[in-house]
């Protein structure tokens, strides 16, 4: 029988590194590929220090890595989707008030996306990639993305939109790996980048300054100062431009309240940002939409129509208990048991039952 | 399990000359003396660096003192155009190249742009020829450097080396051509075509890498490149790359005896290639002129298929092939020659060079187009802009 084909996303780091090795031990016939996305602009500033995964050394260890494992490695160019479907959302969602991941973007658009349908038609059967999270298949039929057994480094949250027909043809190898293993998996082997560092971070904003970013993007027609105000209307004094705020922030207001204040809403239509204290950044439910239903088929639902779960409302966040229910075409309203805080639109809810991804959409502001 | 692999990509690189090898390799043991000292052993290296100094001029009509040894075709190029600028600055700082040119020449025209040299980049026309009469109207009374290459490097073609010499020569000007691709393949005389600078590399016609040279017109003020020893008249210090040499004068005096052959011998696989391809691979265009094109090169654009993923089959088949040019291949990004000569961006990156030699053979070539022709309709089964393609709903636009 024919070996199965896979493509490795490989970002030149140690995740990627040992998942390709390990998918060459199970017998596939193994192909790294190397995206490139952002090479453009960093190249354009020498010197700078690389970010993320997919920088200019990422090809140059990726490259070096196929070598070593003696497997063919290509660099495809994906500049023109990452521009459109990550950068362009990205600075977008900053002009109307909402605070973007990123990530979410990429791997839906891009890495999956793109890379799939492009690995497909080089005669792939599978893509692969480095990402500490586990794909199953459940007896309801379904795929499924679920933690992998690192709890400190799971990474599904930003893999909640992977589609069945996407998941059908993905693997994860390292998901079920400790973080750890693979670093010596990585060093027992020798391979070359077995030390690197973990990349952090948004990759294309390497020195976080993302309202600089924006800037420089939109030619310095983000939108600029305007009033601080209270949720009654009264002005507070001045702000920088919505796009240097997200919900829940309290650093950097320059702001003298005598009391700790965080903004609570930002409002691009009047260029204000709303500003509260500490109980007015807590929610008790949230309203998402573009839902994509993964371990859970739309409508599986108990009889009162509802779902507990365990909903992550960014990458960071613990996660809350709730209940879940459909509230509208490709909507879902998710009730906490305790108020969390700083629910922020635009970024994504990912919602969880035993370890699985139910679920999850994209934050919307009411 | 080594699979028979299918090289084409000869604009990209060529295979040493097993003759070159073995010109090189005693200048490696016996014969490594310095070719600066005294002594015979030195004496030995110092002959044959003369030897192969002189084979270089004589197949371009140029005197000995008129070749420069180079690390390869890059610093040729840069040093032509640098040196000649720097040399010249007080007669003015105006130069005309083209858009097609290799990127050794447009990058060197960018940093003399950014100190205050300014720089006309001619367009070319739909297969890829500069036009003479636009480089004649481009010159100004501070032009000092007129840089045009021989043979493009992506699309193949020829550029009217004379006529744009009879222009220079005319205007006193001075004019730099690149011949990176053309030298070793077509005959070059240049004095019949009044070239002041050329430049050259070894690789590109079964020489060793990393050596080249530059010929400039002795007269031609210049400025020197390395600063160090009396290498090179002073203008390119350092220790020569004697095996190099050595390997470049060689492989030189292969190409210029078997020209004649060789290229017949090209153009007959090429044009099969072409006809091949045209005639079995629907909506396909050949990218440059068909008549003023070296013998080696074949360019096509396939529509609805994304070069890349071309490359990448083709490569799993063992068929070594190129999007364009080597040094931009791994940033996959439309070739400026194919924007050039007006493609649009999405058909100028669905294009595939395939570079021939003489050690390819006809079955190669079956080989070839019967992989090109399962893989682009392959990838076109694939594409959903050639799915609405074929249901009609987009018109069809000519390429």
């Amino acid at each position: 029988m024919r070996k199965k084909k896979v493509v490795v996303g490989m970002s030149g780091g140690v995740d990627s590194s040992v998942a390709a090795y390990l998918l060459k031990e199970q017998g596939y016939e193994v192909i790294g590929v190397t995206m490139q996305i952002w090479q453009e602009e960093a190249q354009e500033k020498p010197g700078r220090e690389e970010g993320g995964c997919c920088g200019l050394s990422a090809v140059e260890d990726a490259r070096r890595v196929a070598q070593f494992l003696g497997i063919p490695y290509y660099v495809m160019n994906f500049r023109k989707e990452f521009r459109e479907k990550v950068v362009d959302y990205f600075v977008g969602e900053y002009l109307h008030g909402r605070t973007p991941n990123p990530c979410i973007a990429c791997n839906r658009y891009v890495k999956w996306e793109s890379l799939l349908h492009r690995s497909l038609a080089i005669g792939a059967d599978y893509i692969a990639t480095g990402h500490y999270a586990r794909v199953e298949r459940l007896a309801n039929g379904r795929y499924a993305i679920c933690h992998s057994v690192t709890a400190a480094k799971d990474q599904t949250y930003a893999l909640y939109s992977l589609t069945q027909e996407q998941l059908a043809h993905t693997l994860m190898p390292i998901g079920s790996y400790e973080k750890d293993k693979i670093r010596s998996i990585a060093r027992e082997l020798g391979l070359p980048v077995a030390n690197k560092p973990d990349s952090q971070e948004i990759c294309f904003i390497p020195d976080h300054d993302y309202a600089g970013f924006i800037d420089r993007e939109t030619k310095g027609q983000a939108p600029g100062p305007g009033n601080f105000v209270t949720a009654g209307g009264e002005t507070l004094g001045v702000h920088k431009g919505i796009t240097h705020y997200t919900i829940g922030q309290r650093k950097g207001l320059e702001l003298a309240m005598g009391r700790p204040v965080f903004v609570t809403q930002i409002r691009p239509e009047t260029n204000e940002v709303v500003i509260g204290e500490g109980e007015d950044v807590f929610s008790k439910e949230l309203l998402c939409g573009q839902v994509n239903y993964m371990a859970m088929e739309e409508g599986e639902l108990d009889a009162k129509g509802t779902r507990r779960a365990v909903a992550k409302i960014r990458y960071a966040h613990k996660g809350a208990g709730c209940r879940i229910e459909k509230a509208g075409e490709g909507r879902i309203r998710c009730t906490f048991e305790e108020p969390v805080r700083a629910v922020t639109p635009g970024q994504a809810v990912v919602f969880y039952e035993d370890g699985y991804v139910l679920g999850g959409g994209t934050i919307i502001r009411e | 399990m080594k699979r028979h692999v299918i090289y084409l990509d000869n604009a990209a690189t060529t295979r040493t000359a097993p003759e070159a090898v073995e010109a090189m390799l005693p200048y490696f043991s016996e014969q490594y003396g310095n070719p600066s000292s005294i002594y015979s052993v030195g004496c030995a290296a110092k002959e044959a660096v003369i030897k192969a100094r002189e084979t270089i001029a004589s197949t371009l009509g140029a005197k000995t003192n008129e070749i420069y040894f180079t690390g390869g075709g890059s610093e040729a190029d840069n040093w032509a155009l640098v040196g000649v600028a720097e040399a010249y600055a007080e007669k003015g700082k105006h130069i005309i190249t083209s858009k097609i040119e290799h990127h050794a020449v447009l990058h060197t025209c960018q940093y003399l742009e950014k100190r205050g040299y300014e720089v006309t980049y001619l367009d070319v026309d739909e297969n890829g020829i500069v036009k003479p009469e636009e480089v004649e109207r481009a010159i100004r009374p501070d032009t000092i450097l007129i840089s045009v290459m021989f043979a493009n490097n992506e699309i193949g073609t020829l550029q009217p080396v004379r006529e744009i010499g009879e222009i220079a020569k005319r205007h006193k000007t001075l004019f730099h051509t690149d011949a990176v691709q053309a030298y070793g393949h077509v005959p070059i005389r240049v004095d019949e075509l009044h070239i002041d600078l050329l430049s050259a590399s070894g690789h590109k016609f079964h020489g060793p890498k990393g050596i080249g040279f530059l010929y400039l017109r002795a007269g031609v003020k210049m400025r020197a490149f390395l600063h160090g020893g009396q290498q090179e008249r002073g203008r390119r210090a350092g220790t020569e790359n004697v095996p190099g040499i050595v390997g470049l004068g060689r492989a030189a005096q292969l190409a210029f005896s078997r020209m004649e052959e060789n290229g017949a011998r090209e153009k007959e696989l090429r044009d099969y290639l072409i006809g091949r391809m045209e005639k079995e691979v629907p909506y396909c265009r050949l990218n440059g002129d068909r008549e003023r094109r070296l013998s080696n090169n074949v360019n096509f654009s396939f529509r609805f298929v994304e070069g890349e993923s071309l490359l990448i089959m083709l490569d799993m088949k063992g068929i070594c092939a190129s999007s364009g040019s080597a040094c931009t291949s791994g940033s996959l990004d439309p070739s400026h020659v194919l924007l050039a000569i007006g493609l649009p961006h999405e058909i100028a990156h669905g294009s595939l060079r395939l570079t021939v030699s003489a050690e390819n053979t006809r079955e190669e070539m079956d080989e070839t187009v019967d992989a090109v022709k399962e893989i682009v309709a392959k990838l076109r089964d694939m594409s959903p802009l050639y799915e609405d393609f074929q249901k009609g709903k987009s018109a069809p636009e000519r390429i």
